[in-house]
């Protein structure tokens, strides 16, 4: 192969393996998205524009986008905590903690779907004590915040527990020394060095709340113009043979997902710059 | 995303404030992850148990839920071993050589990760539903690809597609390539330097990605629910027959089955968990 293209190496199998990532990557992932844009362009403009405009979609991306950037940014608190606890002190059961994070990466959506819809409905044993102060979380907007939270934690927590690890317990303790508040070493020593690592967690949180499905269809209600949300809509225009009403939605989604991948991407890199900078 | 859990030193004398801020915050913690983890989880097998372990036995002996729970071994059985195949070759290409658009190929490679599993499933009815591009031809032919069984793995395979990949391309970059180039040098062939060489080193991270993939493979709902046509018995895999279950307000059946793909997700945890700890251990 032409050494332009890549450096010699002597180990072999380079032709094979990457002809059949690219094969398989184009035939199971680019070839279908693919047909997502094509299908796409086969609507007239004003065809896209009504589909995109209609008001009931554009109730559900306020409603994706609107609950992903709360539960996002509960999780960028909460998650922060949470990694804090586990990175910086010791206490029982720290290690049973630190497995059970990732239990939203293991449990199917849909079980927690079902789960948070029991634990929130008006019977549940939560949405039981919620309702006596009149907030009902099942079946409203607060529901798939919920539901969202629950889906998005894991990834802030792994984000930014590397990170915590890394900062420099020495830079602390001098600024101790010199005399610093708890609060200030914070804001000015901790919160830096990790900021763009909680900056990445809250993106992909961001990013997987917008396209969640499963576990929010359950606890959501889907209301029209209420509590529905786009995926869910994609889904309704499929059933009812509105190919290319569900593929223009789609490809708004898809734009979006790209949008996000792109700004994890500039975020993880303008964090590898700072700490270049900052010569570690 | 490892567990990151490392030791804790601990340092010097604290202050009773400090002391008091500390149980705070693992108090916050541990009931923030207790309301949002456990609650839920305790709720799925509360109402499975709700009337008792007879019903709860009984809900398995509904034929559409055996049918399921073998549909849904039968895909993470297919879709797990392409994916790992794919994620080795994947892994070997970008972690042993260095070529053009590397980065972009990892970006791609990492796109089903960002997209919503209902558009993996749309996608799917737009290439192989009646009025898609392979439409036609597969009519003439007889072959049903959506609400069946091969749009159900193949909706799968695009879900799970990045994790064995992910797992390895750090994991091969950061290890490097000088044994295998030893190997190579001495005469030993590519398939047994690969077997003798590689896989020895990499086995943790790569069963690491095998069990996440079919944690994922058997869990999936968006992807599936849309190309599978919910036929009862047929095209529901465990996550669908729980919605229908559910639908159906037959909830102790609906949560028995969803109490099964719970005890999945736990056991992933701790063979994850296992895991890791042995990689730990391996490296220190």
């Amino acid at each position: 192969m032409a050494t332009w293209f890549r450096q010699p190496s002597i180990l072999p199998g380079f032709g094979l393996t990457l002809g059949f990532t690219t094969f398989f990557l184009s035939a199971i992932v680019l070839l279908p998205l693919a047909a997502l844009v094509f299908k796409t362009s086969s609507l007239t403009w004003s065809e896209f524009v009504g589909v995109l405009t209609d008001p009931r979609a554009v109730a559900s991306y306020r409603l994706s986008f609107g609950a992903a950037l709360i539960a996002a940014a509960i999780n960028g608190v909460f998650g922060f905590i949470v990694a804090w606890s586990l990175v910086r002190y010791s206490f029982p059961g720290r290690r049973l903690v630190d497995a059970i994070i990732d239990l939203p990466f293991a449990l199917p959506t849909a079980v927690s779907g079902i789960a948070l819809a029991a634990v929130f409905s008006p019977t549940g044993w939560l949405g039981q004590k919620l309702s006596i102060f009149g907030v009902q979380v099942a079946y409203t907007w607060l529901g798939v915040v919920v539901a969202l939270i629950l889906i998005g934690l894991p990834f802030v927590v792994r984000s930014v527990q590397p990170a915590l690890v890394e900062v420099q317990r020495d830079l602390e303790e001098a600024a101790e020394t010199l005399g610093s508040k708890p609060f200030y070493t914070f804001r000015r020593i901790i919160l830096p060095a990790v900021f763009p690592a909680l900056l990445t967690g809250f993106t992909m949180a961001l990013a997987r709340g917008i396209g969640e499905y499963g576990s929010v269809v359950f606890i959501s209600g889907n209301l029209p113009l209420k509590t529905e949300i786009t995926p869910l809509l994609i889904v309704i225009k499929l059933e009812q043979f509105d190919y290319g009403g569900a593929a223009a939605l789609g490809f708004i989604m898809l734009v979006m997902s790209f949008v996000m991948l792109f700004t994890i991407n500039l975020v993880q890199a303008w964090g590898r710059r700072r700490l270049v900078a900052s010569g570690r | 995303m490892a567990g990151l859990a490392p030791r804790i030193q601990e340092r010097r004398q604290v202050s009773a404030a400090t002391r008091l801020g500390r149980a705070a915050l693992i108090f916050v913690s541990i009931a923030f992850l207790a309301l949002l983890l456990l609650a839920p989880l305790g709720a799925v097998l509360a109402q499975a148990l709700e009337n008792g372990w007879q019903a709860y036995l009984g809900s398995f002996a509904d034929p559409d839920t055996r049918a399921a729970i073998r549909l849904t071994l039968l895909t993470a059985a297919i879709v797990v071993p392409v994916n790992t195949i794919f994620g080795v070759c994947a892994a070997w290409a970008i972690a042993k050589f260095e070529f053009r658009g590397k980065s972009l190929l990892i970006t791609l490679i990492d796109l089903p990760f960002a997209v919503s599993p209902v558009i993996a499933g749309l996608v799917l009815v737009l290439l192989f539903g009646a009025n898609g591009w392979f439409g036609s031809w597969l009519q003439e032919r007889d072959i049903s690809i959506v609400f069946a069984i091969p749009g159900i793995v193949l909706a799968t395979i695009f879900v799970t597609f990045p994790y064995v990949a992910r797992e390895l391309i750090p994991l091969m970059q950061q290890q490097g390539s000088e044994e295998e180039e030893a190997a190579i040098t001495l005469g030993a062939g590519a398939w047994v330097t690969f077997l003798r060489v590689t896989l020895p080193k990499i086995r943790w991270g790569l069963l690491y990605g095998i069990i996440l993939c079919n944690a994922r493979a058997m869990g999936e709902f968006g992807a599936v629910s849309v190309v599978s046509g919910h036929i009862r018995g047929l095209t529901t895999t465990m996550p669908l027959q729980v919605e229908i279950l559910y639908n159906e307000y037959n909830f102790v059946a609906a949560f028995a089955v969803a109490s099964l793909l719970a005890v999945l997700a736990i056991v992933t945890l701790v063979l994850k968990t296992f895991v890791e700890w042995r990689a730990e251990r391996r490296t220190s």
